[in-house]
């Protein structure tokens, strides 16, 4: 029988939890150049603390988002406008699902 | 290994224009789109859009597989004729954009995995692996203690001779204490192996919690609703009450009334800012079955004769 206990354990960590990204390390996780972070600011897709760019400090929720906004540019070729738009719209739809829930237990 | 129906996953007629393939692909891709979709199934059918995609918009690739010939059904067993794409010539790098490594053996037995393989075979080119996602439903209680979890997962890995042979492998994973549904579990260098010197990518695992009998989850609070007998709710009471922690003794304070809440400061889901837990009031009655029970609901109405529990209907 084969022991869990002797499998790989990779250190794990909460990719949403992660505070104080400089825009280099956001730029490095999402494999993309600097202007791209930018210009996702400049849409308003993330709202770093700080002012300039080099004092911006990103969290792991804006790291996520991204991503999916990279691959929603990707993979369904909309502009950057059109996946800031999707993201808003996203998270209304998740915030809508959550009260649903929360009134269909009651 | 399975003939795919490119057309049928596509839901286009065999001779669709390519203008009608890529409206057809745009409009699916919105609606199947991992990012988008609530469909467990999404992620699966996605990538079968985006290599039923790589053929049919490649006019090349098309005709190829049009050769085929259209008396295959989806899901037969399919070997592919010898010299079957003798006189096309494919153009193209190699890259077909979006998780291309995941492309099917049927794919690949038509196209080659030159196409799948992103240029592994130059010895100076080097790129970071691609990241992996998955999915790990775990309990309310985990998210409150921590747990660890064994996750069997398959990747695709090049052997000596350059071949793609799909490997599967365990990983002990830790799932943090205070973790919520919807977060992200991020494991370092569990990804796709990296091309040439590349870093390996990174694996994602999506948290959502199994549904619980008692307890319900709002970002990082937790719900409880707890009935009460009349007395109870009226007199106060001590009551024990199950949080996914620990058992709590609540005071319930005298004149409660049903729907008030009482909230339990940092009981909720751990961390830095812990969430809280609410206990939720109900109020439970007692059936009035026998005669001295249906007694004392009478003599209770004679008692609380100025009761009226209607006047915010205005009757």
């Amino acid at each position: 029988m084969e022991n869990d206990k002797m499998l790989p354990q990779p250190s794990a960590i909460i990719l949403e939890e992660q505070t104080g990204l400089t825009l280099t390390e956001v730029c490095q996780a999402c494999a993309v150049r600097v202007e791209y972070i930018v210009e996702l600011v400049d849409e308003g897709v993330l709202n770093p603390l700080g002012r300039e760019p080099h004092r911006w400090r990103f969290t792991g929720t804006h790291l996520r988002r991204a991503t999916v906004a990279l691959r929603l540019q990707r993979d369904l070729g909309v502009n950057l406008a059109g996946a800031a738009l999707a993201l808003q719209l996203l998270d209304e739809v998740e915030a809508l699902q959550a009260r649903l829930l929360a009134m269909g237990r009651n | 290994m399975e003939f795919k129906d490119y057309y049928q996953i596509m839901g286009v007629a065999r001779d669709a224009t390519q203008d009608e393939i890529k409206r057809a692909y745009r409009q699916l891709a919105r609606k199947y789109h991992p990012d988008v979709s609530n469909d467990p199934a999404a992620e699966v059918r996605f990538k079968e859009l985006g290599e039923a995609n790589a053929v049919l918009k490649d006019l090349e690739k098309r005709a190829a597989y049009d050769q085929l010939g259209s008396n295959w059904k989806a899901g037969q067993d399919f070997r592919p004729p010898p010299d079957w794409n003798a006189g096309f010539e494919f153009s193209g790098d190699g890259s077909q954009g979006a998780d291309a490594g995941d492309f099917s053996d049927f794919f690949e037995s038509l196209y080659g995995r030159g196409f799948t393989g992103g240029g592994r075979a130059r010895p100076d080119f080097h790129a970071r692996g691609e990241d992996h996602h998955a999915k790990v439903m775990i309990d309310l209680e985990d998210a409150y203690n921590g747990a660890t979890r064994v996750i069997t997962l398959r990747t695709p890995e090049v052997d000596a001779h350059g071949r793609v042979a799909m490997r599967s492998h365990k990983l002990n994973v830790t799932i943090p204490r205070g973790v919520r549904a919807g977060q992200h579990i991020r494991l370092a260098g569990q990804g796709a192996p990296g091309i040439g010197q590349g870093k390996a990518g990174d694996l994602y695992l999506e948290v959502g919690f199994n549904p619980h009998a008692h307890f319900r989850v709002e970002q990082r609070d937790v719900y409880l609703d707890l009935p009460l007998a009349p007395w109870e709710a009226a007199l106060g009471a001590t009551v024990t009450v199950p949080t996914p922690g620990a058992a709590v003794d609540l005071k319930i304070p005298p004149n409660s009334t049903a729907g008030g809440k009482l909230r339990l400061k940092g009981r909720g889901i751990p961390g830095t800012t812990p969430g809280d837990f609410y206990v939720v009031l109900q109020i439970a009655l007692p059936a009035a079955e026998s005669e001295s029970e249906r007694a004392f609901y009478a003599a209770m109405a004679d008692q609380f004769k100025s009761f009226k529990p209607r006047t915010r209907l205005g009757a």
